[in-house]
């Protein structure tokens, strides 16, 4: 047996491994989500567990196809997934350009410090009622809260990361007599690219409790609506409906922001 | 007319705790085409000087002229070399070494192709459209090397830009910049710790003293070295009794 052939098949060997242990992964995934669910709708037939509170996957099931059918079901999503895509963005952008004049402007930021603190550890979601008063009971004031949960927490973190940017760039820049603005689009935003992204997936989770924190308060349609709707009548299999469906659309949302990760940083 | 006059500078650090002088008084003329090294132990304030020829700091007291001008009109005549190649590393090679080029508004299609083609002349061939993390540290140096030269700097700050690679490289390097700064006609100021580095280098060599950073010496390099490339000076018999004498006169400088 000559070397390459030793090579190949110790290779093949380790591939072989890798894609055994995957399975097994895979397998136990599969049998948890299984589990769960047929434990789930035994339980609630045998009332186990109270059915009236704890609903059933099959009822669950039924409340989806009739939800479909009558269009209900999709135009709340939709209300949803929009408030939530909108607060993510305006919040992570506004965050962002906050960081960037703190940056531009050092006496601001130190001036600012401790306001920033104060509003870093304040719920934000507190602020719902003040919201709604001043932008009234609407998709706009929803909106406002799915953005300012992530707004300071994200001002924080990238201004850190502008400053934690090597101050050797900016050296070479300057011997080439870059202007303040040339220092930020060559070296301070790109380098904190990587942050700015992490920042996108904590947000990505804040805005969603922003965005269903705001439809318990304005109570007039989307998945935190059916969910505070649900809990009033007293209809669980709705507010279950609702929570599965949410898990799903932050989930992908998620998996988006992890591609888009991917896209923009091939070379960190 | 020399072509940088370094004028009874000096210069203080000041921190919440005090003030601390990093320069005393110091004055030194360099000539066109010369190579100078700054020899001395840590804290002594080579670096400091650099970043005031080049700019980047004003002294406290004192003035720094090139050809004759105060600096901060001439900023872009100066090339500055850091001990890291600090390349972009989300740039291409071909837009790290041109970035001079465009930030100093001398971009055009023949500067570029000048460039690219000083890039491929140094060994880095067909890396144009490769990104830094691909390079090895020497090549990195080298495009380094490429995007201070790109600009057409008067002078050449050079703060160990070899300190940092492994000792194979580090003495290829020196004969390539060595060569290229020739070539070019280009001053150079060195700062460094190597002794032998500073020798076969270097016209002439610069000795400093620590805290305040005061020249202590200069040493003239004999035209036999000065005449042979980095690596020939290191092989050269004139090399030793150089690298003694330098060697027992930074001993001194320690002890005082």
């Amino acid at each position: 047996m000559n070397k390459h052939e030793w090579l190949q098949r110790i290779y093949d060997q380790y591939m072989a491994y890798e894609k055994r242990e995957k399975r097994i992964v895979r397998f136990f995934q599969t049998i948890i989500v299984i589990a769960f669910f047929s434990l789930w709708e035994i339980a609630s037939r045998f009332h186990w567990i109270d059915p009236l509170l704890f609903s059933s996957p099959s009822s669950i099931w039924h409340l989806f196809m009739t939800k479909i059918r009558d269009h209900t079901l999709l135009s709340h999503t939709t209300v949803t997934l929009t408030e939530t895509i909108l607060g993510f963005i305006v919040g992570t952008m506004i965050g962002v350009c906050f960081a960037a004049i703190l940056w531009w402007f050092p006496r601001v930021s130190k001036i600012v410090d401790p306001y920033l603190v104060i509003l870093n550890a304040m719920p934000k979601v507190a602020l719902g009622p003040i919201f709604i008063v001043a932008l009234g009971p609407n998709m706009t004031s929803i909106v406002a809260m799915g953005a300012i949960i992530s707004i300071i927490i994200t001002t924080i973190v990238v201004y850190t990361s502008f400053t934690e940017v090597d101050a050797n760039y900016m050296k070479v820049l300057q011997t080439f007599g870059a202007t303040k603005r040339q220092w930020f689009t060559e070296a301070i935003l790109p380098a904190s690219f990587p942050t700015i992204i992490s920042t996108l997936k904590v947000n990505v989770g804040l805005s969603w409790v922003g965005v269903i924190v705001g439809e318990f308060l304005v109570s007039k349609q989307g998945l935190g609506y059916m969910i505070i709707y649900g809990f009033q009548v007293f209809n669980f299999t709705l507010v279950l409906l609702s929570l599965l469906m949410i898990a799903l659309l932050s989930s992908i949302m998620y998996q988006l922001v992890g591609w888009l990760e991917k896209k923009l940083i091939k070379r960190a | 007319m020399p072509i940088l006059t370094i004028d009874q500078v000096m210069h203080a650090y000041v921190t919440n705790q005090s003030a601390v002088l990093a320069l005393d008084h110091l004055s030194l003329n360099v000539e066109r085409g010369e190579f100078l090294s700054f020899l001395g132990p840590s804290g002594c304030g080579k670096t400091t000087l650099l970043s005031i020829v080049a700019g980047l700091i004003t002294p406290t007291k004192g003035r720094v002229l090139i050809e004759g001008k105060e600096i901060h009109t001439m900023r872009q005549t100066i090339g500055y070399m850091l001990q890291h190649d600090y390349l972009f590393p989300w740039k291409t090679i071909e837009q790290n070494v041109t970035l001079g080029l465009k930030l100093t508004g001398k971009y055009s299609e023949k500067t570029k192709k000048q460039t690219l083609a000083l890039l491929h002349q140094i060994g880095l061939r067909d890396v144009d459209d490769r990104y830094p993390n691909e390079l090895s540290g020497g090549m990195r140096q080298r495009a380094a090397l490429v995007r201070t030269l790109a600009t057409d700097p008067k002078i050449l700050l050079l703060d160990e830009p070899f300190s940092a690679l492994d000792y194979q490289t580090k003495l290829k390097l020196e004969d390539l910049v060595w060569e290229t700064l020739k070539q070019y006609r280009k001053t150079a100021l060195l700062v460094t710790h190597d002794i032998g580095e500073a020798i076969a280098m270097s016209d002439r060599i610069v000795l400093f003293t620590a805290r305040p950073g005061k020249i202590q010496k200069i040493v003239t390099v004999p035209d036999s070295l000065r005449a042979c490339t980095p690596f020939q000076a290191r092989q050269h018999p004139d090399f030793p009794p150089l690298f003694q004498m330098i060697w027992k006169e930074l001993e001194s400088i320690e002890q005082t």
